[in-house]
């Protein structure tokens, strides 16, 4: 077997390299993208996935012409963890009522980033009903816009009735590290259920 | 005679139908391919393929993501995923999906875990 022209079939950088997502959830405007860019090796970028509403059942009710179009776009970076694995970031799609369209969006993911804007909580509690819904380990973050009211971090979780063991950090999206350090964060906190998963009963 | 891509070419759905003969969503060996899934090429672009599948080997000589992919040529995942069946019913390229937190039946994989954690810990 002889590849003619094709220059390096056993090139060492090809050899194990792997992959791991996570997602980067919120509601619309909560610093989804912004995270996403400030913490990635690359320029975000985007890809599409184009969603046929004929395969869901709502047509025959609304009386609305079949066979609607919607595009759900995912904005993503990655980072380069070492010669071998690679994390790639998925900001979800603003709209949340698609997200089970895109069959599959959250298996497979390490877990997800919840970003709230604590000026617009209720902009997120979707999201997070959704992680909830779909069995996805999370951290809280809350982006700290420049106007936004200092409010402790325990009320916070009480108006978003989120339970005890879900991690509840701060953070500026816009910053490298800071974003950086709510995916520490997120590990950390998968890192934490497994222990207790191993844990004799 | 096939000349460089015009931008008269169909635009939209008719160019989705024509890239994929018709075919909506793949099948059998695509069928998982994740937004992360690695394409790593296995064969040489030759000539004679059809463009997207030969743009498609030359992009992935170092394992790329299906999202990364979809960018790049402009194409929705499920058209991207068709023409990846092609090419990997054809053993044209590998397919790596992302490694799971945790597998079925074997538990949180907390090497992985720690793996990501000392990557993210020297950014």
């Amino acid at each position: 077997m002889d590849f003619k022209g094709f220059d390096h079939p056993d090139r060492q950088t090809a050899g194990g390299t792997r992959s791991v997502k996570v997602m980067i959830a919120g509601g619309f405007g909560t610093g989804k993208t912004t995270l996403v860019r400030s913490v990635s090796d690359i320029k975000p970028l985007t890809t599409e996935e184009t969603l046929t509403q004929a395969s869901v059942d709502v047509d025959d009710l609304i009386g609305v012409a079949d066979k609607q179009e919607t595009t759900v776009s995912l904005d993503f970076g990655k980072i380069g963890l070492n010669e071998e694995l690679v994390l790639y970031l998925f900001g979800t799609p603003g709209q949340e009522r698609f997200w089970f369209l895109w069959n599959g969006l959250f298996k497979g993911a390490l877990g997800a980033v919840v970003l709230v804007d604590t000026r617009r909580l209720a902009s997120s509690f979707r999201a997070i009903e959704e992680m909830e819904r779909q069995d996805v380990p999370f951290v809280i973050a809350l982006n700290v816009f420049p106007d936004s009211q200092d409010h402790p971090v325990e009320e916070i979780r009480d108006a978003l009735d989120i339970p005890e063991n879900t991690p509840v950090v701060t953070c500026d999206a816009r910053d490298r590290n800071s974003s950086r350090d709510v995916l520490i964060a997120l590990i950390r906190h998968l890192k934490e259920r497994s222990d207790s998963a191993l844990e004799p009963r | 005679m096939s000349g460089p891509r015009r931008p008269t070419d169909p635009p939209g759905l008719e160019r989705y139908y024509v890239l994929t003969g018709g075919r909506s969503g793949p099948g059998g060996s695509a069928s998982t391919l994740d937004v992360a899934t690695l394409i790593i090429s296995r064969a040489a672009a030759e000539t004679g393929l059809q463009h997207e599948h030969e743009e498609i080997l030359r992009r992935c000589r170092d394992p790329l993501s299906v999202a990364e992919l979809g960018a790049h040529l402009g194409l929705p995942f499920n058209i991207l995923a068709v023409l990846l069946a092609d090419l990997l019913d054809a053993g044209r390229v590998e397919a790596r999906d992302p490694i799971p937190a945790s597998g079925a039946g074997r538990g949180p994989d907390l090497a992985l875990l720690e793996e990501v954690l000392s990557g993210l810990q020297r950014l």
